[in-house]
């Protein structure tokens, strides 16, 4: 089991602590209902240190990560980042990632769960001229997510924050520490995601705490992680994508740069863009007293017509929503859908997202 | 822990409450802890029967599905409304005003092979 350094932190604020992608992580402090409002309310703060971070450098290093990548990084300004994936061959996606453009190297960002399998995928497709260098361990990284987040943090630091455009990160000091800044988040919300030592871990977590405390500012475990995200449907890897599903289905189309020069995958995913999909994912609500959970049956005019890949009950709307993918023919907005739960049938409506 | 000493409790963690031949049945903090929040409660009508082990509802928290098991076997006789609109109660108050169920129990031998409060805690250890 792995530790983050905040690690300490957590077990003082009592939270419920789970083993995730071999990280022994908070999943809640107190209840993942009223920590999702905090965030969507003022501000709430997550440890992401499970996330994974690997460099490329070298003179090769833009080419490689066109190569591995299906977004054009070559879009991409000093100072900028930019949601991305990593596709095998047959167009399944091998991890779905963030890449930050420095002057001198390509940061990336990946989940925790397939960061072994992410790093060794880009050694399998190394180039020549660039070096690949798996640096997790040397971050710790903390989401301040909400509208209250920029108010917080501008507190503790000298950079504008306000100049700091969505999906732009600086270098700068805050809280009295180097670190970078991004105005980046997986909530939906204003935010920014912090990357810094992990020997200042605990001193910068303790300063955000005290700086947002006029806003009641909380710490957010995994649970609300998850919510948060799904309100707003964003992907979850080994949820809603994996390796056998492509980013077209999954509507990432538009980070499908088909058209930017050769990458692993292009050739299969061209070809599901000429053949049309078969299924894509949808959102929906369902009726009533019902939680839709992943890997319920979806049903549309008495046939099987696909699976639900993440489900939960709003926090915010107090219904059941998730995502699933849905045979064609049944995936524009106002389909009625039936979701089995518990081999009853409970009404569904697909929507056109987010959900709040 | 809370496994307050009066009650009875089940291997499914629910608690017992006996007055008579009146049983309150709800679930135990352990239990409500383990769930997580909450979010819906499905429970029998008023009148109906329910059996000793069989499922007579459901709990749906954030993480996680749960059948409701009953202690003893015998008519609903009131239901916990409440849950309804607040079923979050079960997180706050688990023994008390997250109670769920009461039902009035035909034969009192059932409640003799459900565990003391020493035995759940030896349960749940």
């Amino acid at each position: 089991m792995k530790y983050t350094a905040l690690h300490a932190m957590h077990e003082k604020a009592g939270a419920k602590m789970v083993e995730f992608a071999g990280y022994h992580m908070p999943i809640q402090y107190h209840s993942i209902r009223e920590e999702h409002r905090r965030v969507r309310q003022t501000v709430g703060v997550f440890d992401v240190s499970h996330m994974g971070e690997i460099e490329i450098t070298g003179p090769a290093a833009l080419d490689m990560v066109q190569k591995i990548t299906i977004n054009d990084a070559s879009a991409l300004d000093i100072g900028q980042v930019q949601y991305s994936a990593m596709c095998y061959e047959d167009g399944g996606i091998v991890d779905d990632l963030l890449v930050y453009r420095f002057e001198d190297k390509y940061f990336l960002v990946v989940n925790a769960a397939n960061k072994d399998k992410d790093f060794e995928w880009m050694l399998k497709n190394k180039i020549d001229g660039c070096e690949i260098k798996d640096v997790s361990d040397s971050y710790t990284q903390i989401a301040v997510q909400g509208k209250k987040a920029e108010a917080t943090l501008q507190k503790l630091t000298d950079v504008k924050l306000d100049e700091i455009k969505y999906y732009w990160f600086t270098e700068g000091e805050l809280a009295g520490y180097p670190m970078i800044i991004s105005r980046t988040g997986y909530t939906g919300e204003p935010g920014f995601e912090l990357y810094f030592a992990n020997d200042f871990a605990e001193d910068v977590w303790n300063k955000v705490f005290e700086a947002g405390a006029e806003f009641d500012i909380e710490p957010i475990g995994l649970g609300a992680r998850d919510s948060l995200r799904l309100e707003k449907k964003m992907c979850l890897y080994g949820n809603d994508i994996d390796q056998t599903t492509n980013p077209i289905e999954a509507g990432l189309s538009w980070i499908t740069k088909l058209d930017k020069g050769d990458f692993i995958g292009r050739e299969a995913l061209l070809k599901v863009k000429e053949e049309g999909v078969q299924r894509r994912l949808v959102a929906f609500v369902v009726e009533g007293n019902a939680f839709p959970r992943h890997g319920y049956k979806i049903f549309a005019e008495g046939q099987e017509v696909g699976f639900i890949t993440s489900g939960t009950v709003s926090p915010i709307l107090e219904k059941g929503i998730g995502l699933g993918y849905v045979k064609k023919g049944f995936t524009k907005s106002g389909t009625p859908l039936e979701i089995e739960i518990r081999k009853k049938m409970v009404p569904a409506t697909v929507i056109k997202p987010p959900f709040v | 822990m809370n496994i307050p000493a009066e009650l009875k409790y089940t291997k499914d963690h629910e608690w017992a409450k006996v007055d008579g031949n009146l049983v309150t049945v709800g679930i135990t903090d352990y239990a409500q802890g383990e769930l997580g929040d909450v979010v819906f409660v499905e429970m029998p009508e008023i009148g109906s029967e329910v059996a000793k082990e069989d499922a007579f509802g459901t709990i749906e928290a954030v993480k996680a599905v749960a059948d409701l098991f009953s202690p003893v076997s015998g008519e609903v006789v009131e239901i916990n409304e409440a849950l309804e609109d607040a079923p979050e109660t079960i997180n706050s108050d688990p023994y008390g005003a997250g109670w769920i169920i009461k039902v009035k129990v035909a034969d009192t031998a059932d409640l003799d092979d459900l565990m003391d409060a020493a035995a759940y805690e030896q349960h749940i250890a």
